[in-house]
């Protein structure tokens, strides 16, 4: 009997039964993103929680015109502002006890400031003085990292390890839409979701990863529906809408604190200035699309709300606005003294202790400056 | 040297009892990767790793090389001596970007605020029959990264006692583990391991007084043969294992090249950019007037790693060793 002949007999097994391991629907992220201002939701807001975000939006706002200013001075070699974005960086810091960490990326300075850091420490990277100004552990916030996304599997490994020691720690990672493009996003995400590990994920979709705009990024119907496929819930929120992005993080955050496991939040915003002062924001974008979102401003629909409810008046506004000026005020004044810089520093960190190499390379540099005031000074030799 | 009669071990038990020990001794160390749990790691050497310390100290991972160093690089921020297995060299290349733009960097960037003290398991070299990607000689690479230390042992002893030290550090090590010695046998004392020289330090292997022989890690074996048969031609070699490529001992391999005059590097990854450039280079600017020949390189061909069945063609073996050492006669003669 030949095969063909025999082909008539054959019976296939059947496949063995496959199920899907859960059911997605719960982990999908909304239609629309979530917003408290300006609906009925907003009421039930803390007044005291609101004002606070209030004053961490305005300080925010001056800040980034501030850092914009010292780059026009050339005391800072770039500023990539998060002006229209306040709301997701303040809400950041704002959602995290004191014993979690933060995790931001190069663009979230706010965050890092509103977590309690020193302005000034936080733009020593951008002047150039040293490549990370603060003390990580100090306020729990992780150097701002230029890399993109390559910071959000350190925030799994870091909530996994509080984990296992124990300690009810949560880790908050914040990246763009164009850093959710890159490998690390999906490792992060991916053994965050495997381990159930306390993290919670921040995008801050601001349209655009430098000029290229999420069209061109991504085909998912929105990155919060990344974290389905992930094993995680994934939420939408108005990204200007400081309560509502606090009220989603929070969730996320007891969420993960609990034991639940990450979320994925997709914070929908836009970055009304250039990607830095270097870019030039006119050759990818319409002025038309830049004006709606500044319309939809985080700053002024949080006052609108705080006014109309009574819970601000132009008094309390002023306070805050004159607290955010007194803050610029310094940070200006502290910025434009010149940094006080070491270059045997060069030398002192790149091991705990100098190979034999680095100390001889020591002792020329040292050679060098010795050379150098010499001849300041006038030395003849 | 220690006389204890004891039983032949292999480098890849001592690699597993160097990681037992060090996780016995401190809580803080984590072991992780891909297969390094329940199968104990495709070479076996995280072997019941998991079974006595538990899958929270010894963790199977998902397959992302990446997100294995990333993960550890917070681990370490929070208290953590995470020790990661790359399975194989290239294998690791995926974690390159962790490795040069964190790893490397942390304790500089935050002015010694935040050292991450993670060992890198990286099985390496070829000789095994390998198929592509499995046999790659990346030192060159890691040696280029400020911030890093790179060892890799050629001994079971310093299998042993290197590991211990690596994961003892304060600093990143990538720990190359020259995978086709795995099974290479010592007499050596699991109970009691005898100490070895620290990271940084070159040790001499065999004295000498016609040429050095600088090498390290899969290529000694090689070295220590042909100083045997070199002995035929009346040439007297001395062999030094680097044990360290990060630091460099540039005391103990100058100190060796100004008693003998002549020195070949011998190693399997690629010539060109490879190590023994660096090497030769160092000798050429510290021992210039102690030269009777050039520094000499026995080095892999600059190619990608062959085939298995022509990797022989590739591997600097002890007569392409020798050939070095008689062409370092002729350059003195003539």
């Amino acid at each position: 009997m030949t095969v063909m002949e025999q082909r008539g007999a054959y019976r296939p097994s059947p496949p063995p039964a496959w199920q899907p391991r859960m059911d997605p629907a719960p982990l999908l992220p909304d239609a629309e993103p979530y917003r408290v201002l300006g609906t009925d939701t907003a009421a039930k807001a803390d007044p005291d929680l609101l004002r606070r975000l209030y004053a961490q939006l305005v300080r925010g706002r001056r800040y980034n015109t501030q850092a914009t200013a010292l780059t026009k001075q050339g005391r800072l070699a770039v500023y990539p502002s998060s002006t229209g974005q306040e709301a997701c960086e303040v809400a950041a810091a704002l959602a995290l006890e004191e014993r979690d960490w933060l995790f931001p990326s190069y663009r979230d300075t706010l965050a890092v400031v509103a977590r309690g850091v020193d302005p000034v420490e936080t733009l020593t990277l951008l002047r150039g003085d040293w490549h990370n100004g603060y003390d990580p552990h100090t306020h729990r916030v992780a150097p701002l990292s230029t890399p993109l996304a390559t910071q959000l599997p350190h925030a799994v490994g870091l909530a996994h390890a509080a984990r296992l020691k124990g300690d009810d720690v949560v880790a908050l990672a914040m990246v763009g839409d164009g850093g959710t493009s890159e490998g690390d996003f999906h490792e992060a995400l991916n053994f965050a979701a495997v381990w159930q590990a306390p993290v919670v994920f921040l995008v801050q979709n601001n349209g655009f990863a430098i000029s290229v705009p999420l069209a061109k990024q991504t085909a998912a119907p929105s990155l919060a529906h990344k974290a389905v496929g992930y094993g995680m819930p994934g939420r939408l929120v108005d990204g200007n809408d400081a309560a509502a992005v606090h009220e989603v993080l929070s969730d996320a955050v007891r969420h993960a604190r609990a034991g639940g496991g990450p979320t994925l939040v997709e914070a929908v915003t836009y970055r009304v200035e250039a990607h830095t002062n270097a870019d030039d924001a006119t050759r990818y974008r319409e002025d038309d699309e830049v004006e709606t979102w500044r319309r939809h401003d985080p700053v002024q629909l949080l006052e609108r709300e705080l006014t109309a409810r009574g819970l601000l008046d132009e008094a309390a506004i002023d306070a805050v606005r004159q607290d955010a000026e007194a803050m610029a005020a310094d940070l200006r004044e502290r910025m434009n003294q010149d940094p006080r810089l070491d270059p045997m520093d060069l030398f002192d960190h790149v091991y705990a202790e100098p190979t034999s190499q680095l100390r001889e390379q020591r002792a020329l540099l040292r050679t060098e400056l010795a050379a150098e005031q010499d001849e300041q000074e006038g030395d003849p030799r | 040297m220690t006389t204890v009669a004891v039983k032949p071990a292999t480098m890849a038990q001592a690699l597993t009892r160097a990681m037992r020990d060090a996780m016995a001794a401190d809580p803080a160390v984590h072991v992780m990767g891909e297969d390094v749990g329940t199968l104990g790691g495709v070479f076996r050497v995280t072997d019941g790793l998991a079974a006595e310390f538990g899958e929270d100290r010894c963790t199977d991972t998902p397959l992302a090389e990446a997100g294995i160093l990333g993960a550890a690089v917070g681990m370490a921020m929070y208290g953590l001596r995470p020790v990661v297995e790359m399975q194989f060299d290239a294998f690791a290349y995926p974690a390159f970007e962790q490795l040069v733009s964190h790893v490397s960097r942390m304790r500089n960037r935050t002015r010694g605020r935040m050292p991450l003290p993670i060992t890198v398991r990286v099985p390496y070299g070829g000789g095994i029959g390998g198929v592509e990607h499995h046999s790659d000689s990346s030192e060159a690479y890691y040696m280029a990264t400020p911030g890093l230390h790179v060892v890799t042992p050629a001994t079971v002893a310093d299998a042993y006692g290197l590991l211990r030290q690596a994961i003892a550090s304060d600093d990143p090590v990538v720990f190359l583990e020259p995978k086709r010695l795995y099974w290479s046998k010592d007499a050596w004392n699991a109970d009691h391991p005898t100490d070895v020289e620290p990271i940084g330090r070159a040790v001499v292997r065999r004295p000498g007084s016609s040429a050095t022989l600088i090498t390290y890690g899969p290529s000694l074996p090689v070295c220590m043969e042909a100083a045997e048969a070199a002995r035929a031609e009346g040439w007297d070699l001395e062999v030094v294992d680097l044990r360290s490529l990060v630091p460099f001992d540039d005391e103990t391999v100058c100190a060796s090249v100004r008693r003998t005059g002549r020195a070949v590097v011998v190693h399997e990854s690629t010539g060109f950019g490879g190590p023994g450039g660096e090497i030769a280079a160092r000798i050429t600017e510290r021992c210039f007037h102690h030269l009777e020949a050039p520094v000499l390189r026995v080095a892999g061909f600059d190619l990608p790693y062959p085939p298995p069945m022509l990797e022989r063609h590739h591997l600097p073996g002890v007569d392409r060793v020798l050939d070095a050492v008689a062409r370092l006669q002729w350059e003195a003669e003539n």
